[in-house]
């Protein structure tokens, strides 16, 4: 479904190559974890996965094939129709993702202004169903709430209910646990479990927490300093660790923890 | 939006309020009819019948000043919200795209901030010919660049902001973006900007007024009646005093509601 192909990203104002040869591939319903150090370039792939970066602020090769369409080179109003309605993205930072100014259950329904017919009651529905499945208390209520009524872990599920309600085939969340407490992170990765498995959606987690991917995909890629170094099944990857980078990843995790 | 309620918000509040009523009432009513003549009345100091005196044709100072403070709101607002509007499209069109789009808008805009404004002002109107569209259009044409570099630095910040990429992530279009999820974004900032354009823009047409290229008479104006108001500042000296008062109070109004908001929008 979604194939990068050599993906390579230079950005034009440092020099700097963040992506030194990306190859991956997410077929439907897979779960697929990115895991790497902090600066090993997750964040620039997934983004140019999404097409959030500015064609012109970097020098971009290779292929990120979505069904067959290159996103890198096809138009942006096509690129437009696959964003948001195809491939759903879910940040880090749930309290800034959010606009401030607009109630939550309006950007719950804002993919679905944007990519379908659907009547205006139509909308308020899936938003409000949306907002059940991830577990946001009272839709009715939180449907009217603002951003800043809401707690971190409220938010983050309110993102993932905008990027779920017009189920799209692949969701990529970047860090989407990291700014949360352990509990709440618990959550939302049950969460995202649980959407994959009722829709089919693919899911590209990316996390420097080999203990988060873990707890979710059934395959992991490592990434350091450009490039994938180490790429296969999550259980067979930790039980048997090829790469150097690996092995020191797996033994930085807390022992007590390892095994869990 | 909430707006936290100080001193300097609340009475600049109240004496906007009080102008506009008094300019709303006199869009109805005024005591006498402004432009009525009355030669047995001339240059009536301040009585019961003429609460504000009457000028050197013996029309009744209070309802000129009355229409003449409407003339000059309506001016400045007409004038603001070109200035606004072009500043909105302009600022929002080079703080989204940059590039070259930005680097042509805003030398423009430069090239128009460069000059002195009242002088601009007059040349600009001298184009076409006095009187009140002109002095709009003119004074409307100064007031862009201020807008559109408001507005496009405030575009810009809010284009690096989570929201907007994810709501680009989510097929967004430009022009949604920019009208749906950044405009109200913005509002807050630009509010304190109107309130002081405004004050700005009572003052220009004051200017232009005065300089005798604004309001034509007999139409009365606050910047014209201070025109009017010199010869007898000897003899009537509350006819300047009466529409001094009346700028000063159309001014200190809005100018405490902009500290007002602006103190707010910076917290
Ligand atoms: N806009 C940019 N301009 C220039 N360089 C950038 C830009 N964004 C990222 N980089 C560089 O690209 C490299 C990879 O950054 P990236 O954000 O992808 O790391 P990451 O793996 O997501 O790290 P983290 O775990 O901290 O999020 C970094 O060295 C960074 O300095
Ligand atoms: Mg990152």
């Amino acid at each position: 479904m979604l194939e990068i192909k050599d993906l390579h990203v230079r950005f034009l104002s440092t020099g700097k190559e963040a992506v030194r040869g990306v190859d991956l591939a997410i077929g439907p319903g897979q779960r697929m974890g990115l895991v790497g150090e902090s600066g090993s370039g997750k964040t620039v792939t997934a983004m140019a996965l999404s097409g959030l970066i500015e064609r012109w602020n970097v020098d971009m090769s290779g292929q990120v094939l979505f069904e067959g369409r290159d996103l890198l080179t096809c138009s942006r109003e096509q690129l437009r129709r696959v964003q948001g309605k195809d491939i759903g993205v879910v940040f880090q930072e749930p309290m800034t993702s959010l606009n401030p100014l607009m109630k939550v259950g309006r950007q719950v329904e804002e993919v679905l202004k944007i990519h379908t017919q659907a009547s205006p009651a139509e909308r308020r529905r899936l938003a409000l169903e949306a907002m059940a499945q991830v577990g946001l208390p009272e839709p009715e209520v939180t449907y009217e709430k603002y951003p800043h009524q809401l707690s971190g872990g409220q938010r983050q599920r309110a993102v993932i209910a905008s990027a779920m309600v017009i189920h799209p085939k692949l969701l990529i969340c970047d860090e989407p646990t990291t700014a949360l407490d352990v509990t709440v992170q618990a959550q939302i990765l049950e969460l995202l479990r649980s959407v994959s498995r009722d829709y089919g959606v693919a899911i590209l987690l990316i996390s420097h927490d080999l203990r988060v991917v873990r707890k979710l995909c059934e395959s992991v890629a490592v990434m350091y300093k450009g490039r994938i170094v180490e790429h296969g099944d999550t259980e067979e990857v930790f039980a048997h660790p090829q790469d150097e980078y690996t092995r020191r990843l797996i033994a930085a995790i807390p022992k007590r923890t390892r095994h869990e | 939006m909430k707006i936290e309620h100080n001193k300097n918000f609340t009475v600049g509040a109240v004496i906007t309020c009080f102008m506009l009523a008094v300019i709303l009432v006199g869009m109805f009513w005024t005591p006498y009819d402004p432009n009525a003549m009355d030669g047995a009345a001339k240059r009536l100091a301040p009585c019961l019948a003429h609460p504000l005196g009457t000028d050197n044709f013996g029309r009744d100072i209070l309802s000129r000043v009355i229409e003449g403070a409407g003339a000059t709101f309506l001016i400045a607002a007409a004038t603001v919200a070109i200035g606004l509007a072009a500043g909105l499209v302009i600022g929002g069109l080079t703080g989204w795209y940059g590039g070259w789009l930005d680097e042509c808008l805003m030398r423009l805009n430069d090239a128009v901030a460069a000059f002195p404004s009242i002088l601009l002002a007059l040349v600009l109107i001298a184009l076409m010919e006095p009187g009140r569209s002109s002095v709009i259009l003119a004074l409307g044409v100064l007031f862009v660049p201020s807008f559109a570099r408001i507005v496009r630095a405030e575009v810009a910040r809010q284009k690096s902001l989570d929201y907007v990429a994810s709501a680009r992530l989510m097929g967004a279009g430009d022009v949604r973006i920019l009208l749906l999820h950044i405009l109200p974004n913005i509002v807050p900032v630009l509010l304190p900007s109107v309130a002081i354009g405004f004050n700005n823009a009572v003052l220009a047409e004051a200017s232009m007024s005065y300089l005798g290229v604004g309001v034509q008479p007999p139409d009365a104006s606050l910047g014209r009646m201070l025109n009017e108001a010199q010869g007898y500042l000897m003899s009537a000296p509350w006819y300047a005093l009466s529409a001094g008062a009346a700028i000063i109070l159309l001014i200190l109004g809005f100018g405490l509601l902009s500290e007002g908001l602006g103190g707010d929008a910076g917290a």
